[in-house]
């Protein structure tokens, strides 16, 4: 059908103009796209972002360092122990601690965890934005035993403020090591109806493969990282090209697309829940190989003692108030640290200049990086496209807009 | 496969030979290559590194900037690259002046630039020439300040109600 020619004064315009969000129940969380239709083809589209802009990188600046982990909670909320173990890692870079090995074990446990958790967020509402609800319900079980054991760890679960400069506050307990091995027995037979429900589903198919893919070269250029850049083909991990945390020790693989469509992936995170599996289940023979009882390495000078020897001790609560207060040494440096986070590299680009906080921190937030790219690879496409191009971005909003 | 490991040594040797006058305060920190260069030249020294065919820097991790105010070009801004093949990344920095803190865009080599100097520029006011889009990004578009530069206080200088000098700020 042909479209209705409009004179040039007319008032009216050939495209609708459609507001999409802020707060539209069809974008999990604050994003607004001012889309341009042509019936129900975008195009184009014009992102507005920084609605829950809370000004880290400027907060940081006045704050030591134990101060800070918090904020980085509130950055990709759906993975917060692998945001936190990033900064507390940056720091020990900074200061020249070096961790046991019981204690990289214990954060490989927690960080995987996590990653597990932020993809099956991700990849069950791909399923909810296409109509189905199910898979979403399942997982979401799974994802709540992930939260108990962190519950056992570090007392909290979605914003964890986990662990401590040189390790942990506390040792796993015994309820969280059984949870942790309840989680493993349990999690692959959820894993494989997840996949049963979605993996070969005619409807789910039909509305992923081949939709908005983005090429390798693109995706390059674009400075993607995470689940996002290894769909499009390129094998980039962060646990792999720059080891940290002992990761060099573990046996996993990292999955590829090949189309870099919403299909693709969805199936590298499938899979690198797999592997995260994987690398749990070995991290904990690890764990249990190490002598009992390290969980932190000896640095009184950073490590907060425990609360009840604050209470009791002058000592304790001497360096309790110098911790907390950020009067502790701290090197004049200048550190790029990263990690694997979950939706891609989360890296803490540090400067210090003696004083008790940083000079400069910048967060390089995947989430910010990744999403500038949605508008062009929405362009040309149906809105309801759009709307499971946006989930399966993974974009999170705290993490978006710092 | 013999395949020559690139290392630090080997990426500033080839940026000084081509590069000779503009590349000073070379430095290793954390094994991270980092060094300074102009405002002229940056582009220039980035389009080679993206060009080479040995060294590849075709992945921009990052840009962000930074404020010294003692400083007389008090202005940073600060690229991350990261060569994917050889697995290296490089620091560049390059400084600026706050009375006319511009310099060139990066957006004709990497479509990713484009947020980031967006951000750099909302943050510290730093302008980027022949960015597409220049506008402010994550702060509202009638703010007048650049409040990651250090004299911005980070709350209401007109409160009373607290005295600073006993939290260290």
């Amino acid at each position: 059908m042909a479209h209705i020619k409009l004179g040039d004064n007319s008032l009216e315009k050939e495209t609708t103009t459609l507001n999409l969000g802020p707060t539209h129940p069809a974008t999990h969380g604050v994003f607004q796209n001012i889309l341009e239709l042509d019936g129900e083809r975008i195009v184009s589209a014009q992102s507005t972002i920084g609605y829950i802009h809370r000004a880290f990188e400027k907060i940081a600046e006045h704050r030591p360092f134990y101060q800070i982990t918090p904020l980085t909670d509130r950055l990709n909320y759906c993975s917060a122990p692998i945001n936190n173990m990033g900064w507390h890692m940056t720091v020990e870079k900074l200061l020249g601690i070096q961790t046991p090995k019981r204690v990289d074990y214990m954060r490989i446990i927690a960080m995987e965890l996590s990653r597990i958790a932020d993809h099956l967020v991700c990849n069950s509402v791909i399923g909810v934005d296409s109509g189905a609800f199910t898979g979403f319900l399942y997982v979401f079980q799974k994802r709540e035993d992930i939260y108990e054991i962190f519950e056992e760890i570090c007392g909290s679960r979605l914003t964890t403020n986990m662990g401590r400069i040189g390790g942990f506050e506390r040792d796993f307990n015994d309820i969280a090591i059984a949870k942790i091995k309840k989680f493993i027995a349990e999690f692959p037979d959820v894993m494989k109806e997840f996949e049963n429900l979605f993996n070969r589903n005619r409807i789910f198919i039909d509305r992923c493969v081949g939709v908005t893919p983005v090429s390798a070269e693109k995706a390059l250029s674009y400075s993607w990282t995470g689940p996002l850049l290894r769909s499009c083909g390129v094998d980039y991990d962060v646990r792999v090209a720059k080891p940290y945390c002992s990761y060099e020790e573990f046996e996993f693989e990292i999955p590829v697309g090949t189309t870099g469509d919403i299909y693709d992936r969805f199936l590298v995170r499938n899979e690198e829940m797999w592997q995260s599996l994987s690398i749990i289940k070995q991290a904990l023979v690890k764990m249990e190989n190490e002598p009992k009882g390290v969980f932190n390495a000896e640095v009184p000078d950073y490590c907060l003692p425990p609360k009840e020897d604050v209470y009791s001790s002058m000592e304790s609560l001497i360096y309790h108030f110098k911790i907390v207060m950020g009067e502790v040494p701290v090197p004049k440096a200048e550190i790029y640290h990263s990690v694997e986070g979950g939706n891609g590299e989360l890296g803490f680009y540090l400067i210090t200049d003696g004083g008790r906080a940083p000079f400069r921190l910048h967060f390089r937030r995947p989430s910010f990086i990744n999403y500038q790219a949605y508008t062009d690879i929405a362009k040309g496409g149906m809105i309801s496209d759009a709307i499971l191009a946006m989930s399966s971005l993974n974009v999170i909003a705290g993490e978006l807009d710092a | 496969m013999a395949e020559v490991k690139m290392n630090n040594q080997a990426v500033l040797d080839k940026l000084q030979l081509k590069f000779a006058d503009a590349i000073f305060n070379v430095s290793e920190p954390h094994d991270m290559l980092t060094l300074t260069t102009t405002k002229d030249k940056v582009i220039d020294v980035i389009q080679f590194l993206y060009n080479d065919e040995e060294l590849k820097f075709r992945f921009l991790t990052d840009i962000c900037g930074v404020h010294y105010p003692e400083q007389e070009l008090a202005l940073g801004v600060i690229y991350h690259l990261h060569s994917l093949t050889n697995n290296i990344r490089i620091r560049i920095k390059v400084f600026l002046p706050e009375s006319t803190p511009r310099i060139k865009t990066l957006t004709g080599l990497f479509l990713g630039a484009n947020w980031m100097e967006r951000e750099t520029y909302d943050f510290f006011g730093i302008i980027f020439e022949g960015h597409p889009d220049l506008r402010r990004i994550l702060n509202v578009d009638d703010m007048v300040a650049f409040p990651m530069r250090k004299e911005f206080p980070l709350e209401d200088p007109n409160r009373t109600d607290k005295n600073d000098d006993y939290f260290g700020r």
